[in-house]
């Protein structure tokens, strides 16, 4: 979760961090980047990638989420939430965009 | 807290492979700091042969670089031995000056060639085969000088003959035996490894002894002289006559020895603060030379030095592997026989393929293949595993990869394959790219190839042409797990066995409760364990267990199997594969509605409509839920489909109601969870119309009542179903089949399909819970009906709620 709080930065708000089931996901649609996965870990941290797999497109979304990970439904790569990179040996990356909980509201920077 | 301190002497393969386990699990606890005598760090002494025979560098071998160590933050000292143990002061010293304190100490020096006292044995130009100073000296000498003579034909000189010939020497092995191997291999197929060796351009002296080693003009010895006063030259001689446990260290300081440094189970030396792994030790009265069994200590000892105390070394049973490319040779377990056990022989000169099975009663003891190995595994699994092999003796010899194995064109020799031949059908990776990453990343186990390369990962077809490429490239380091004992994942150590029965003690209630309770390593598991905890809950405590929508794969979760452009199928139920007009204008309207780009009949006779966006799945449900229709579950690890053939209803032939007594079946078990997919059939005769001799349980009607057939599976590996029983009603046939599939939702571990579980325990153990003994099929029969009861179909049940609904809506800026 990014804590710096900029002024010129545009943060939105997506939902409620309860609208989020725990170990779970929702999908925001951004007109300017496509389908987003918004996920909510155990510790009820929140992380949002482009939900779109690096290694053939899978919808992250769908996948479990553990740690601070999640395992695509796919081809079960893992991608690390905090920087959209997969876990190793799997090489490739997913955009990941700055995320923070306020008021039990979740805001995206876009 | 002050951290203790643990040193280490000797700097190998099991010593750091202890290492990096308690790193795994204690990071902080200790300063460790390593000495040895070697000038380099930790390499893979097995990948000598390869490097000795051209096909790697020492770069290419090396496990862990000294980056690792730094890392790490471990203390290396290389090229310094430790010369002796102040047990009273505790430190060590090395020959420099060098010295340590220690807390703990652990011992990993290995072992010392044997080299017997033959007079000439201190001769220039004449060696041993242990670590990359020997090797570099045979390369070396490969260059200069024509003759090599190899003394010992084990493991260790085969390979160093092998490697020798290859870089252009003429090398003659000398064995005291009758044959090569004999440690290994019997008469015969020694004698086959023999004639195959020989024509690659090999000689053998064999039944010779060496009397003495002669020294030539240089004073580098130049020929070898037997007892019988035959001569030969040599201009380099390789001894490799054994090796025995490097203990001069151990002994010098005091610890107890016999052949060996004497641990206990927790690799314990006499002296409670010191440890030994690894070639050095002795474990009841074992000292072994392979990697696999110190691999396995090294899990232990690192157990005990994390001081979590679990954990005991009882040993292992051992196989080896050859690594002589293009010669096939595996043998494991006590393959020579003896009292009381029997033989099953196989050989087949012309095609060079020896096969010899010892047995003792109904269990495997050991096993030599030569020339087709590819069953190796399975052997040495099932020798570990003890499993009764009464049922498939007559067909064991031929092996377990014959028919039915899908996906890599029928190959399954793996010896045969060219690197760029498909091994992994479904990742498609070929037998260079799994070699090659075995070579580089050190690789010792099948989930470590899996991880690295994919090969296997998938639909698994593929695993034992996987294994055959592990075992010929790291020999007998690679040992399959014994299923009784493998962790479900990285997550835990305890295995399905042990966790069912935890949940089934303590009453445990959710998948969130098990990973609280059982220790697990990570805070929510992973996409591995989560599904089979959650299954296991829920199968255990029916009605009780909290079911974790997040803990199942997306398809459960949906209702719906995804695909691969992240759209979904659905597959309405069609009672025993029947429909009616109404429900195929419900399915025509639904496609349309929702602009459905594919409509299929499935191979499980139904319909199939494909492409279908997420945010329109509860619209079609409740549609659907409008028309009576139902989810076919064609999603989940449940009831799939009841198969069935027209039967006595139309058919000619037909002896009793098929569509009746499938419908009946299918409608007792729907909304099932089971540890993978359930499928059934029933035919109306044994024409067998409906296939039920590939079915998790395959009812066939006879004119006197119905012959059940289970544990069948026509999938990955086809597998014919066994015969279970004969029944004479349609009651008997569902308690008979409800009673065995709710055995298996009750014991069956997770993913493993009803042939899998079947395998392990026996078809014996089934008829005995489930056909002999009337009470338990009863009970079984009475927890399946009452697990089932008050299923809600979950279509109507998404269509009605919204907090469900919500995971189909997604959300905008
Ligand atoms: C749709 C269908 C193919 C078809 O168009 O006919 C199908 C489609 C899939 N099968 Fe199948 N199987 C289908 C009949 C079969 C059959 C034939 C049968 O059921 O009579 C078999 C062999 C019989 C058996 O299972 O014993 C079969 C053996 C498999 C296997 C291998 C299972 C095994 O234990 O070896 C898998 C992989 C798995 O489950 O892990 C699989 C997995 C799949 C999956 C679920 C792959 C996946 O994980 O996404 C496919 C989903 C496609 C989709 O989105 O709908 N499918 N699959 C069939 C659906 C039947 C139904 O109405 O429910
Ligand atoms: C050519 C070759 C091929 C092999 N092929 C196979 C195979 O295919 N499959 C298989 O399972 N096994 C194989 N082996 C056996 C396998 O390599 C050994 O079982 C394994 O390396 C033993 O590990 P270890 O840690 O006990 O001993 P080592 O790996 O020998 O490590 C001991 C280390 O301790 C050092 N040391 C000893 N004393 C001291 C001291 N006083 N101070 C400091 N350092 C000290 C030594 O220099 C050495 O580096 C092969 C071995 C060789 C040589
Ligand atoms: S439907 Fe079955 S056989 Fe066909 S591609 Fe998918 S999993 Fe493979
Ligand atoms: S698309 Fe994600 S693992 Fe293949």
């Amino acid at each position: 979760m990014t804590t710096t709080l900029e002024a010129d930065v545009d943060w939105k708000r997506v939902c409620t961090v309860d609208e989020i089931p725990i170990l779970g996901s929702r999908v925001v649609n951004s007109p300017a980047h496509g389908a987003i996965a918004v996920f909510r870990n155990g510790d009820g941290e929140v992380f949002a990638l482009r939900d779109r797999c690096p290694h053939k497109a899978g919808p992250l979304s769908q996948g479990i989420v553990h740690g601070k990970t999640v395992t695509c439904p796919l081809h079960s790569w893992k991608i690390q939430l905090e920087d959209g990179q997969a876990v190793a040996p799997d090489v490739g990356c997913t955009k990941h965009f700055p995320c923070k909980v306020e008021d039990g509201a979740v805001f995206l920077q876009l | 807290m002050r951290k203790l301190k643990l040193v280490m002497v000797g700097n190998g393969m099991a010593g750091v492979r202890t290492l990096e386990e308690l790193r795994k699990i204690a990071p902080d606890m200790y300063d460790i700091t390593v000495f040895g005598a070697e000038p380099h760090p930790n390499y893979n002494r097995i990948l000598l042969s390869p490097v000795l025979a051209g096909e790697m560098t020492i770069q290419d071998i090396i496990l862990n670089d000294l980056q690792w160590y730094a890392d790490n933050e471990i203390t290396l000292h290389l090229g310094k031995k430790i010369t002796q143990i102040n047990r009273t002061q505790r430190k060590v010293v090395a020959e420099d000056g060098t010295e340590a304190e220690y807390d703990r100490l652990l011992l990993a020096t290995g072992s010392n060639p044997f080299m017997p006292p033959i007079p000439g044995k201190d001769l220039p130009g004449v060696i041993s085969y242990r670590d990359i100073k020997d090797t570099d000296e045979m390369i070396d000498a490969a260059a200069r000088y024509k003759h090599a003579v190899v003394i010992g034909a084990g493991l260790l000189g085969l390979e160093a003959a092998n490697g020798l010939a290859l870089r252009g020497m003429d090398v003659t092995v000398v064995h005291i035996a009758d044959w090569i191997m004999e440690r290994q291999l019997d008469r015969t197929s020694g004698k086959m490894l023999e004639s195959a060796l020989a024509k690659k351009g090999m000689k053998f002296a064999l039944n010779k002894q060496t009397a003495e080693l002669v020294a030539g003009e240089s004073g580098r010895v130049c020929a070898v002289r037997f007892k019988d006063g035959e001569t030969i030259p040599a201009d380099l001689v390789c001894i490799a006559a054994g090796i025995r446990p490097n203990v001069e260290l151990a002994e010098k300081a005091g610890i107890h020895c016999d052949r060996g440094i004497v641990v206990n189970d927790t690799l314990q030396t006499y002296d409670p603060r010191v440890y030994a792994v690894g070639e050095c030790a002795n474990h009841r009265g074992t000292a072994y030379g392979l990697v696999a069994p110190l691999f396995e200590q090294a899990k232990v000892c690192a157990n005990h030095l994390a001081m979590f105390g679990i954990g005991r070394y009882q040993g292992s049973v051992t196989s080896t592997k050859l690594k002589v490319t293009g010669i096939d040779v595996f043998s494991c377990g006590n393959f020579s026989g003896g009292e009381g056990t029997e033989d099953i022989v196989l050989h087949d000169p012309g095609a060079g393929i020896y096969k010899r099975v010892v047995l003792k009663g109904d269990k495997i003891e050991g096993a030599v293949l030569y020339g087709d190995t590819k069953d190796g595994s399975w052997y040495f699994q099932m020798l570990k595993d003890g499993q009764d092999i009464r049922e498939i003796r007559d067909h064991l010899l031929f092996g377990n990869s014959h028919l039915g194995d899908a996906g890599h064109k029928g190959a399954n020799s793996a010896a045969a394959m060219p690197d760029e031949a498909e091994v992994c059908g479904c990742n498609g990776v070929c037998k260079g790219t799994i070699v090659k990453a075995i070579k580089e990343h050190g690789l010792f186990s099948l989930e470590d190839v899996r991880k690295h390369t994919k090969a296997s990962s998938s639909c698994g077809s593929c695993t034992g042409l996987v294994e055959q490429i592990l075992a010929s490239t790291v020999g007998g380091a690679y040992t399959p797990a014994d299923s009784s004992s493998k962790a479900i994942c990285g997550c835990t150590d305890l295995s399905h066995g042990d966790v069912r029965k935890a949940i089934r003690d303590q009453k445990i209630l959710s998948a969130q409760e098990a990973i609280a309770t059982l220790g697990w390593k990570t805070p929510n598991g992973c996409a591995t364990c989560r599904p089979a905890l959650n299954y296991y809950c829920l199968s255990t405590w029916p009605h009780e267990a909290l079911d974790d929508p997040q803990s199942r794969f997306i398809n459960e979760r949906a209702h719906a199997n995804i695909q691969k452009d992240g759209t979904y199928s659905v597959v309405p139920r069609m009672w025993g594969g029947l429909t009616t007009p109404d429900e195929l204008r419900a399915i025509a309207d639904a496609a349309e509605k929702y602009k459905v780009p594919t409509v299929k009949v499935t191979g499980g006779q139904r319909i199939d409509l494909l492409g279908v966006k997420k945010e329109d799945l509860p619209g079609m449900w409740s549609d659907f839920a409008k028309a009576g229709m139902v989810s076919g579950h064609a999603y989940g690890k449940s009831l799939r489909t009841v198969k069935t053939c027209v039967g006595a209803e139309h058919c000619r032939f037909g002896t009793q109601r098929s569509m009746d007594m499938g419908v009946k079946l299918e409608k007792m078990l729907f909304g099932m969870w089971s540890p993978h997919k359930v499928k059934l059939a029933v035919s109306g005769c044994p024409r067998n119309c409906a296939e039920a001799g590939i079915k998790d349980v395959g009812v066939i009607g006879v004119d006197s009542g119905y012959e059940i057939y289970v544990a069948g599976n026509g999938g990955i590996k086809t597998e014919v179903a066994e015969f279970l029983c004969k029944v004479k009603s349609d009651e008997e046939v569902m308690e008979y089949s409800g009673a065995f599939i709710q055995l298996y939702r009750e014991e069956a571990y997770y993913l493993d399909r009803t042939c899998h579980y079947v395998q392990r325990v026996g078809l014996d153990y089934i008829k005995e819970k489930v056909v002999n003994d009337e009470a338990n099929r009863k009970a079984l029969y009475e927890r399946l009906l009452f697990a089932l009861q008050g299923y809600k179909d979950p279509w109507i049940e998404h269509a009605e709620t919204p907090v469900l609904r919500r995971q189909f809506e997604n959300l905008s800026v």
